[in-house]
């Protein structure tokens, strides 16, 4: 076969850069005076071509990392039961991993050296040659494939019979559209999304609780400076506790009243300088939880927007755009913070339907 | 050398005797070719030239460290349970003890803790990933920058494309399945960008997790994508990838014998097979040390999924960097607050381009690495097939256009990572991530003049080692008492590496038949010029000729 042969394989035109074809060269300069190609320099042998020593070497070297990929495999065995995972004893799970591990990379590794090494010193390195033709099919096949088509018309009479032509085109057009409705059931089928997203847990009189524990939290409690995670009462016996936590997550803190600059409509929202502030981001909803208590600002942990809590959480850097919905709260008969109702607008990240007139 | 042929005769006629050679081994090729006729597929592929070159085992690297991925997920499908259903922690892992999680979890520490070689398997899996991804995305630069995407190879680049985003979803949604903190973050982030999707956001995020974020759906789903639809598309567009690679043949860099209807290395059988063959196990067994000594993603210390906790400088990994970086460089206020909001309600419905800008323009910029090989197709108008890949100076503004391209990716990447530089370099979060959006704009076009200048000084280096040859470093003093320093020519071999490629020139416009020049040419001249008008031309022999006589 050609490839075997220890040939140039550059005879002819075909020495140039590109294949001298009839195909277009565009705006590439051909030039008739271009250096021509050397044609393969003579070949080098290897050591282990010349001195039968170094071969033999070579040869004992490749045998032995077998045998080394040999040992390591019954290394990973063995390291299987002489390091056992011993219940609630991680330092047993880290020698498992670390010695069973080397045993494998031992068995692997090995052998990859091995082979590598086998082909490079000691299997046969003359270059091999392959020639190219164009990728396209020569001209008599492509008039075959041509030909089949016209025939494959003819016998079908699929471009004469165009009732029927258009008729498979229709028929196909529509079947994908039953299945496209099928994946409708992927979601719930009560509702709509921008219902579910616009309503949280909190109601009027829902006391205001610690997360995780739930217990509640007087109003005495927090102190100005304090920060506490909130969750609603009773979240944690709700069938589905993530999704609503996802949503009524709040933070509540302390501040002075004169540091709040508080909007009319917003007047009985505090209560003595406590505000409650959604907790999911209004960016694309994770959890702001970064509160810097000198300056009163939150930080988003994902995307670094923050909030001017004494600016009714007004957006001050990041990639979010509106301030953190509040949630108006008070305090009940006992001295429990509540809430006076839920957030007036839909909470975390935007959605289409998120209409302009909420907090009006 | 012999070729299978000659050890095995095809003739029924032929005597017994030869028909028989060969051994146990001789008659199980005989009975599985008289069977499948695969003697056909030897003839045609045992031989098959592959050239050899360090650059060309990145793809290799991606292929096994895929095939390491099958191997090690399949273990791990048999302990994974893709359940969010609540259960109790009561494993080994006393910190957790106790706690709500979902099965999902709970199975995922069960792998880690409990089975033996279980938390091997599951960091060997997942750093096999990371690699997968990696050394897809660098075999694509390889080709970039090497031009091997020219013709005929336009169709496998898009193939290659397609596997990258499909190793990224494979990423991320293997990333998301043991549902502890850091992965619900991760779907959190996924499921706020879909919301602010115009029209459909809130519907496509219903129907993805089965009513509100996060549900009980989303593992389950994410499960069946991450080891049936999304492995069966890796396999077939590497199926695909492959064939072509046997159809085009390799391409091989410029080199003495080299040329365009040739293909020089080594064949199939043995050589390449043992080398292919003996790596494949290199990179397997580097990813077992690294499963055997190094942690990653070691969920127990992050916890369940709990929407509320905080988790600062926690990140999502690495190669979804940049996406997150893209979220996190767009501004919700141009200018700062107070200036040009990117988001507003219009009709009673929110337009959130604080959410689409970094959508539509990561689109863009994966939709143009789709397209360059026809962009540049269509500049030079060259219609031949090419398969010697160029040395990436040589087509200095394609380089360029690279590296501009790298840059971009590489500050939305450091993007994702702003506020740990932040802390690191001891500057605030705000100026950090300022600084990152003017290097976003100013970054590529700088690395696309610079590499530009740097490829051109280069060819101008080369051009001077073919005529006047390089430096040797020896000072003699001439007779008129004049030093010089000797220079030494290069050899032929040497020679022909430095000058074989191909140059463009600037497209000249000129009116059509109808005597006009369209809008489409204008603009194919414009680009044309910004690739070709500064090049530097290999060296002729003209130009030899007159060095020599100096
Ligand atoms: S989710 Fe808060 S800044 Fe992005």
């Amino acid at each position: 076969m050609a490839n075997d042969t220890n040939l140039p394989g550059h005879d002819g035109p075909s020495d140039s850069l590109v294949p001298v074809s009839t195909a277009d060269p565009g705006t590439a300069v051909e030039r008739s005076d271009a250096l021509r190609n050397p044609g393969l320099p003579p070949h080098r042998l290897r050591v282990t071509d010349t001195d039968p020593k170094k071969a033999k070497t070579a040869e004992r070297v490749i045998v032995a990392l077998f045998y080394v990929s040999l040992v390591g495999s019954i290394f990973a065995m063995a390291a299987y039961f002489a390091f056992p995972i011993k219940p609630n004893d991680l330092g047993s799970v880290r020698l498992n991993n670390v010695f069973v591990g080397i045993g494998l990379s031992f068995a692997l590794l090995a052998i990859g050296v091995a082979a590598i090494h086998w082909s490079k010193v000691l299997m046969d390195d003359h270059e091999g040659i392959d020639i190219r033709h164009p990728v396209k099919g020569d001209p008599k096949t492509q008039a075959r494939a041509v030909e089949i088509f016209r025939q494959a018309d003819r016998e079908s009479g699929f471009n004469r019979r165009v009732l029927i032509r258009n008729g498979m085109i229709a028929a196909f057009a529509a079947l994908p559209f039953p299945a496209i409705f099928l994946f409708r059931d992927l979601g719930p089928s009560a509702g709509t999304p921008a219902e579910a997203f616009s309503h949280t847990m909190w109601k009027a009189g829902t006391r205001l609780t610690k997360d995780p524990t739930g217990d509640p939290i007087r109003a005495s409690d927090v102190t100005i400076g304090s920060v506490f995670h909130v969750i609603p009462e009773g979240l944690n016996d709700t069938e589905d506790v993530l999704e609503e936590k996802g949503k009524a997550a709040v933070l509540l803190m302390r501040l002075e009243p004169g540091d709040l600059h508080v909007s009319p409509e917003k007047r009985t929202w505090n209560y003595d300088g406590i505000v409650a502030y959604s907790k999911i981001c209004t960016h694309v909803g994770c959890p702001v939880a970064l509160y810097e208590q000198e300056t009163h600002h939150l930080l988003c942990p994902c995307h670094q927007s923050q909030f001017d809590i004494t600016r009714e959480a007004a957006v001050i850097f990041g990639p979010a755009v509106r301030p953190l919905p509040q949630l108006p709260i008070t305090v009940d008969s006992e001295g429990y913070l509540v809430a006076r109702s839920d957030f007036h607008e839909p909470v975390g990240p935007s959605f289409w339907e998120r209409r302009g007139d909420y907090n009006v | 050398m012999t070729t299978t042929s000659d050890t095995y005769n095809f003739d029924p006629t032929a005597p017994a005797d030869s028909r028989r050679s060969g051994g146990i081994t001789g008659w199980a090729s005989r009975y599985v070719d008289e069977r499948t006729g695969i003697s056909y597929v030897v003839r045609e592929f045992g031989r098959k030239i592959f050239p050899d070159h360090w650059s060309f085992m990145l793809g290799e690297v991606a292929l096994y460290s895929f095939v390491v991925i099958l191997i090690t997920g399949t273990f791990l499908t048999f302990f994974f349970q893709a359940s969010m259903a609540e259960v109790t922690y009561d494993g080994s892992y006393g910190p957790l003890k106790g706690l709500e999680m979902s099965a999902a979890m709970q199975s995922t520490l069960h792998i880690s803790f409990e089975i033996r070689g279980g938390l091997l398997i599951r960091q060997v899996h997942h750093w096999a990933a990371l690699l997968f991804v990696a050394s897809t995305m660098l075999h694509m630069l390889r080709i970039f920058f090497t031009g091997a995407f020219r013709k005929p190879r336009e169709l496998n680049w898009v193939i290659g494309f397609v596997l990258w985003i499909l190793a990224m979803a494979e990423g991320f949604t293997g990333y998301s399945l043991p549902d502890d903190l850091l992965s619900g973050n991760g779907l959190r982030i996924i499921a706020g960008m879909v919301e602010g999707i115009p029209f459909i956001g809130s519907w496509i995020l219903w129907l993805l997790f089965g009513g509100e974020f996060p549900g009980t759906a989303i593992v389950g789903r994410l499960y069946t994508l991450h080891i049936l639809l999304l492995p069966a598309a890796v396999l077939a567009f590497i199926a695909l990838h492959l064939v072509f690679v046997v159809t085009h043949k390799h391409t091989q860099y410029a080199g003495p014998g080299r040329t365009n209807e040739n293909v020089i290395g080594v064949p199939v059988l043995p050589v390449f097979a043992a080398k292919a063959g003996g790596f494949f196990f290199v990179v397997f067994g580097l990813l077992m040390l690294m499963g055997a000594f190094f942690t990653i993603n070691p969920i127990w210390v992050y916890g369940p999924y709990d929407p509320s906790p905080v988790s600062a400088g926690t990140q999502p990994d690495w190669y979804i960097g940049f996406a997150d970086g893209a979220l996190r460089l767009m501004p919700g206020w141009l200018g700062g607050p107070g200036g040009v909001p990117m988001e507003f309600v219009l009709f009673n419905t929110t337009y959130s381009l604080n959410i689409l800008i970094p959508i539509v323009v990561l689109g863009l910029f994966i939709v143009a690495v789709m397209l360059y090989p026809f962009l540049e197709a269509w500049v030079t108008g060259d219609k031949r097939e090419h398969h010697i890949a160029d040395r990436p100076r040589n087509m200095p503004s394609r380089t360029a256009i690279g590296a501009a391209g790298v840059a971009f990716y590489t500050v939305l990447f450091f993007g994702a990572s702003s506020d740990l530089i932040a802390t690191h370099f001891k500057v605030s979060i705000e100026s950090m991530i300022t600084i990152l959006q003017f290097m976003l704009v100013l970054g590529p076009v700088l690395a696309f003049f610079v590499t530009k200048r740097i490829c051109l000084a280069l060819q101008k280096k080369d051009r001077q080692i073919v005529l006047h040859g390089t430096e040797s470093g020896r000072i003699v003093r001439l007779p008129g008492g004049e030093y010089i320093e000797v220079h030494e020519p290069v050899d032929e071999y040497e020679r022909w590496k430095l000058v074989a490629f191909n140059d463009y020139e600037p497209l000249m416009l000129r009116p059509n038949a109808a005597g006009r020049i369209p809008v489409t040419e204008r603009a194919r001249a414009a680009i044309s010029r910004l690739f070709f008008e500064d090049r530097i031309e290999p060296v002729t022999s003209t130009e030899l000729e007159v060095a020599r006589h100096h």
